[in-house]
């Protein structure tokens, strides 16, 4: 009873492929759809157009009008018919269309699609997914970049997945949809059309899974969706100053992956989390409160935290100054009581 | 707006030429389930106030509303109900006590939808109409018959959801029947603060589906309307929205006091309007109806009140640590960890 049983992912036979985060999603869409009959996928502006960021392109051209198509511009409208169609044996892909658009859903989700499965002593579990593009660094509107994982991760009943690579946006889409419940997919924005090799054949560790992205010996950045390559960035450029961190992508904020994070934090004894989203109750501080009581004897420092500011999203003209980067990264790195140890 | 339409008058008497009116059958049939509701509604208030439930959200008033709503739906219908419609759910067959165990607390929702094909009791309200408007939109993309009679208060009709699931229904031409019971009370608050509306089937005519405006204490035109409806949504005509006129006759809950609010005249007219009392006139008037029927009908009640109570006064079997078993298919590995210190406070404390 500890992480989620191994599935098998069935993925046609490929070999590694150039594309965009938003072609892998694209392409789990479709084999997903492909493999599964009871897969449809609906939302605002997804149909002909292929979404605002095309990642359903072409999947109302290729499957029909009744498996990919456009609702009626009502966000609680389409979660909450997604929980009708799970409930009557569809597998409902649903996008909102940008993080503070979803808000209008989340009576749905957090009173319905969260509850469902408890409500009913597991007789009506709700096999769906919630597609968000979230988070900042694109220079949008002020209602186009929250980091708006907290609501979601509070919320018993819920999974929470947020990937920070192409094969793991295509990878755990695919396990996503095939998951007996629901989950919010969070699909970091500013990643959508950054590329990478991907062979789609090659599965990637099951939903609750966490992933070293880089082994180090003297501090464990640990992040997940768009601050993953953040964390990377400054472990690459700490590298050059002489300071070998480790990072840890934690894929999925729920359920959480105590283990390899404790694991990777124990072998530095200091630790650092990254994340966009305001820090103040965040998942951010959920992981640092976890990381001390867990690891309290092995840290040498206090767990930082680098987060967003507690402040609404800001401007595009003001967002860097925002967001996590390397630079705050490594002060929060230098500030781990190096002359203690 | 059109007058809610009648077929028996609040005397027993028939309206027009009775030419649409169901069969004797029918209403007999029909009759008994009102006195079976009626007995149901007034045992679980008795166990309100013995203690033995927590709360019940009367439906005395309604009775008609809450058969017809049942009665006309087929075999793989789908009923979504709200809180105060266990009476309807008992009509479609479900076991009052597995409808009760949410209200004495034992879990929150006490039947198998999957069986019954009846949606939990939702609280929040408007929520249920969207799922129930997935479920039909899911059975007519696989081809299945199935029809959705999806239930709300007058109340409702303000929330934000019943605007999406009228208009999702009505885009998707999806076979819903939504079932506004306007009993004219949002707890306290008078259906003159929810809507300027005249009527709330008026509705319907901006989502583009039929609207019907229907006398809710007169179990034929229910019975007719509602049918109507419901084969119009099977046939591929899409959803319509269907007003009852009716009344709360009791207060919301045990915790309401209704005389802060309204006048007992009011309430006093209404229970005139009583559809019990109007069928049971027209029954008997029409020779349909003998002492030896109501008798049996009023034993059937009693024996449906005794069951109830038994199955209410036995000590409900409540394992804690099932708190964390259907949160997820699988617990996480956090739940699991919480399991286990909840187990090991219970050993403790059946230890001391």
């Amino acid at each position: 009873m500890t992480i989620m049983a191994e599935r098998p992912t069935v993925a046609p036979a490929s070999s590694a492929v150039t594309m965009t985060m938003a072609q892998a999603l694209n392409a789990a869409l479709r084999d997903a759809m492909t493999a599964d009959p009871t897969v449809v996928m609906f939302g605002e502006d997804v149909g002909p157009l292929g979404g605002v960021f095309r990642v359903t392109d072409g999947l109302t051209a290729r499957f029909g009008a009744d498996r990919c198509f456009d609702t009626p511009l009502a966000e609680s409208g389409i979660v909450g018919m997604a929980i009708g169609m799970a409930m009557n044996g569809f597998r409902p892909v649903v996008e909102m269309q940008f993080d503070a658009f979803a808000y209008p859903a989340f009576e749905q989700i957090a009173s319905h699609v969260a509850k469902f499965g408890n409500r009913t002593r597991g007789r009506v579990r709700l096999p769906m997914v919630i597609r968000i593009p979230y988070a900042g660094g694109i220079g949008g509107v002020e209602h186009h970049c929250d980091s708006s994982e907290a609501y979601y991760a509070h919320t018993p009943g819920l999974t929470v997945v947020a990937p920070a690579t192409g094969a793991d946006a295509y990878g755990l889409l695919r396990r996503a949809i095939e998951y007996p419940d629901p989950v919010v997919f969070l699909e970091p924005k500013k990643l959508y059309f950054s590329k990478s090799e991907i062979d789609t054949a090659v599965d990637v560790p099951p939903i609750g899974r966490a992933v070293v992205r880089r082994e180090g010996r003297d501090a464990t950045l640990i992040a997940y969706g768009p601050s993953v390559p953040v964390a990377l960035a400054a472990a690459e450029q700490a590298a050059t100053e002489g300071r070998d961190l480790a990072v840890v992508d934690l894929r999925s904020i729920v359920p959480f992956d105590d283990e390899t994070v404790m694991a990777a934090v124990r072998r530095t004894g200091r630790a650092v989390v990254v994340a966009e989203a305001p820090g103040f109750a965040s998942v951010a501080s959920e992981i640092a409160a976890r990381v001390s009581e867990r690891c309290f004897h092995q840290l040498a420092a206090p767990v930082r935290r680098v987060t967003g500011f507690d402040v609404p999203y800001p401007p595009p003209a003001l967002e860097r100054h925002h967001l996590p980067g390397v630079d705050r990264v490594l002060d929060a790195v230098d500030d781990l009581q190096w002359d203690l140890s | 707006m059109a007058s809610p339409r009648m077929l028996i008058d609040e005397h027993g008497s028939v309206v027009g030429d009775g030419s649409t009116l169901p069969t004797t059958e029918v209403l007999v049939d029909g009759y008994r389930e009102l006195v079976l509701a009626r007995r149901l509604n007034d045992v679980a208030s008795a166990l309100v106030r013995q203690g033995r439930l927590a709360v019940y959200p009367s439906s005395h008033g309604q009775e008609a509303c809450q058969v017809a709503a049942a009665r006309v739906l087929a075999d793989g219908d789908w009923l979504f109900p709200t809180y105060r419609d266990g009476a309807a759910i008992v009509a479609r067959g479900v076991d009052p006590v597995e409808v009760l165990a949410m209200l004495r607390g034992d879990w929150h929702c006490g039947y198998d939808p999957t069986v019954s094909h009846v949606a939990p009791q939702a609280t929040p309200l408007a929520t249920q109409l969207l799922h129930a408007v997935g479920v039909a939109h899911a059975a007519r993309l696989k081809g299945e018959p199935t029809v959705v009679m999806a239930l709300c208060g007058d109340g409702a009709t303000s929330e934000g959801d019943f605007h999406e699931a009228l208009n999702f229904a009505a885009v998707f031409r999806a076979p819903v029947v939504f079932f506004v019971q306007n009993n004219k009370y949002a707890i306290s608050v008078p259906l003159a603060h929810q809507t300027a509306a005249a009527a709330l089937a008026d509705k319907a005519v901006g989502y583009g589906m039929p609207g019907e405006r229907v006398d809710g204490n007169d179990l034929a035109a229910l019975t007719v309307v509602l049918g109507e409806a419901v084969d119009r949504a099977r046939s591929g005509g899409g959803p319509t929205l269907v007003e009852a006129d009716t009344y709360r006759i009791q207060a919301h809950t045990n915790a309401d006091d209704p005389s802060r609010y309204r006048a007992e005249d009011e309430v006093a007219q209404w229970r005139e309007r009583d559809p019990l009392l109007r069928l049971r006139a027209h029954l008997t008037g029409a020779g349909a109806l003998d002492d030896e029927q109501e008798a049996a009908f009023a034993a059937a009640g009693e024996r449906l009140a005794e069951h109830v109570r038994a199955g209410m006064n036995a000590v409900p079997v409540a394992d804690p640590v099932e708190l964390f078993a259907h949160v997820y298919a699988t617990p996480t590995p956090q739940l699991a960890e919480q399991a286990a210190q909840l187990t090991a406070e219970l050993q403790l404390e059946g230890t001391s």
